[in-house]
């Protein structure tokens, strides 16, 4: 009993931290601290995990810690920041792997031990590996639409919408089947099967700018599945660390799409390419003004007020490093210069703040969308480094544009507008940027790095 | 009984997540990800149970298997989150 209670203490200490973990996040220089102490809370679960009877033999947790700790090591120091994104899609597949085959190793024991599982159980292991292997399929096609070995653009066919209600439909029903047969071993295997594909067709129809909203379903999905088996196997700490994440990850799939003005159910059900005929205005009969490499930096050599808005294709052209150059050369002529950040710039929530700040970039310089925009009209210079729809007044003045009321940073309201695009091609589902027509605006082709190295290199001639 | 009480837990600390997560910044958003991650690799103290107790070998091998794939989530996304956490820097006062 004594064994149980220190358990059960450890757990309560492990569930505190992570707790305060996650509070500290609120405060930038307290989150540090505040996530070593969820580490050690994590620990201390598996300290109380280890010394519990049920566990008999080490040999395989051993090498399955060490083949942990071997994977998760280049996976924490070595991956690179701009590769964040394709690095957590891939980490939630291995989280909610680990959740599914603990569901079906606790559900092939006990049958095999000739249990009658309880209602209460197989609900929370039908749900688990439910939730387990669509985030596990899910998120792979997720990490492979990032990583681009999969293509980025929607894949869409005729008749989608019916085949994934469909398959829904049948994964519940399914679903409720292996609740009432809690001996079916088929329908059980059958469940994860179907769960996965879901996982696969839902994913698979949703473009690369929607991604920020699939990730943080998913990281909530994942959670979801850790929840569920700490029901089967009757542990609070899981429940409550999956409870967590699962809120995490609704909360910012909320966040992310309400900054995108959509609906959780158009991004999941209507591809955006299926939309784009109807609005997209033509370019026809208007006509760039290009600016040269000189001007540009005459010009941001003299703005008194600068504002950088960057966006996926600065972690493209991995440009952070020259945005930092460009922005100190504007200091040092005595200009100030502000970082505009949208919601879903980038590929997945906050992607632009952590690029930006590996630049070494101060990060009260980085300023949120609604504090930023009442500045626009004092701002000397907008310089758009890789951004595209978050920037398109069509959201604010074209009813008929498929992203209008999406919230947009007010670049357009600057005196004049440095665009770096690498050519004129539209940004993804080819919707028409009318801020590029616009008479303050200049654009500067070419490779966001490459233009920005010489603009750089230019104003230190000044 | 015991359910109910499990449920309570859950929905509980579904509503802390919540209160807590709104208060984090957009700018912590992607370590929020990471570390919402790190944690999720708590599913490790089932797989734990799984690998370690003796209900055959297939049992065990599905276990050491999600032992290695928590394990991973674990020390990667701590690690992953220090990193980026190690990044944000207040600016110095700047003696103009």
């Amino acid at each position: 009993m004594d064994r149980d209670l220190a358990i059960q203490l450890t757990y309560l200490a492990s569930s505190v931290l992570f707790i305060l973990g996650l509070r500290s996040l609120t405060k930038p220089d307290r989150a540090r601290r505040g996530m070593q102490q969820a580490a050690v809370g994590m620990l201390l679960a598996i300290i109380g995990t280890l010394i519990q009877q049920d566990v008999v033999r080490y040999e395989w947790i051993i090498g399955g810690l060490i083949a942990g700790c071997l994977l998760g090591y280049p996976l924490g120091m070595w991956v690179p920041m701009t590769a964040m994104p394709q690095r957590i899609a891939f980490s939630h597949m291995f989280g909610a792997l680990a959740a599914s085959l603990v569901g079906i190793a606790e559900f092939t024991t006990s049958l095999a031990a000739g249990e009658v599982i309880e209602t209460t159980r197989i609900s929370a292991l039908g749900i688990e590996v439910l939730f387990g292997s669509l985030t596990v399929t899910g998120s792979f096609i997720a990490f492979g639409k990032l990583a681009e070995f999969l293509p980025g653009k929607p894949i869409t066919y005729k008749g989608q919408n019916i085949v994934n209600g469909a398959l829904f439909a049948a994964t519940l029903s399914l679903l409720i089947f292996v609740i009432t047969h809690p001996d079916a071993r088929l329908a059980f295997f059958l469940l994860v099967g179907l769960s996965a594909s879901v996982g696969l067709f839902l994913v698979l129809p949703i473009g690369g700018a929607d991604m920020p909203v699939v990730i943080s379903l998913l990281n909530s999905y994942a959670g979801l599945a850790a929840s569920a088996t700490g029901f089967a196997i009757g542990n609070t700490v899981l429940i409550i660390a999956g409870a967590l994440d699962g809120a995490s990850g609704f909360l910012l799939s909320i966040i992310m799409s309400r900054a995108m003005n959509r609906s959780f159910r158009n991004i999941l059900f209507g591809a955006f390419g299926s939309q784009v005929t109807a609005g997209a205005k033509t370019a026809a009969g208007l006509a760039v003004q290009e600016v040269s490499v000189a001007d540009a930096a005459l010009r941001l050599a003299y703005a008194r007020l600068a504002v950088v808005v960057p966006g996926y294709g600065m972690a493209v052209a991995q440009a952070q490093h020259q945005v930092k150059e460009v922005a100190e050369l504007i200091e040092r002529n005595g200009g100030e210069v502000r970082f505009a950040i949208h919601p879903v710039a980038g590929r997945m929530p906050g992607h632009m703040n952590v690029l930006l700040a590996e630049a070494n970039i101060p990060y009260d310089e980085l300023v949120e969308m609604s504090e930023i925009n009442p500045q626009f009209p004092d701002t000397d210079v907008a310089l758009i480094v890789g951004a595209n729809d978050v920037v398109n007044p069509a959201a604010v003045n074209d009813p008929s544009s498929p992203i209008y009321g999406m919230p947009i940073i007010d670049a357009y309201k600057a005196k004049s507008v440095i665009v770096l695009k690498r050519s004129m091609n539209p940004g993804f589902a080819g919707i028409e940027n009318e801020l590029f027509y616009m008479p303050n605006t200049t654009m500067l082709f070419g490779d966001a790095k490459a233009s920005l190295s010489s603009l750089a290199a230019e104003m230190k001639t000044l | 009984m015991t359910e109910i009480l499990q449920l309570y837990v859950f929905v509980l600390a579904g509503f802390v997540g919540y209160q807590v997560i709104t208060r984090v910044p957009p700018l912590l958003h992607t370590p929020l990800m990471s570390a919402t991650n790190a944690i999720s690799g708590i599913s490790l103290v089932g797989s734990l149970v799984v690998a370690g107790s003796n209900h055959g070998l297939a049992a065990s091998i599905l276990g050491a298997i999600a032992v290695g794939c928590a394990m991973t989530n674990v020390v990667g996304g701590f690690l992953i989150t220090d990193r980026m956490l190690r990044m944000f820097k207040r600016a110095e006062p700047k003696g103009k």
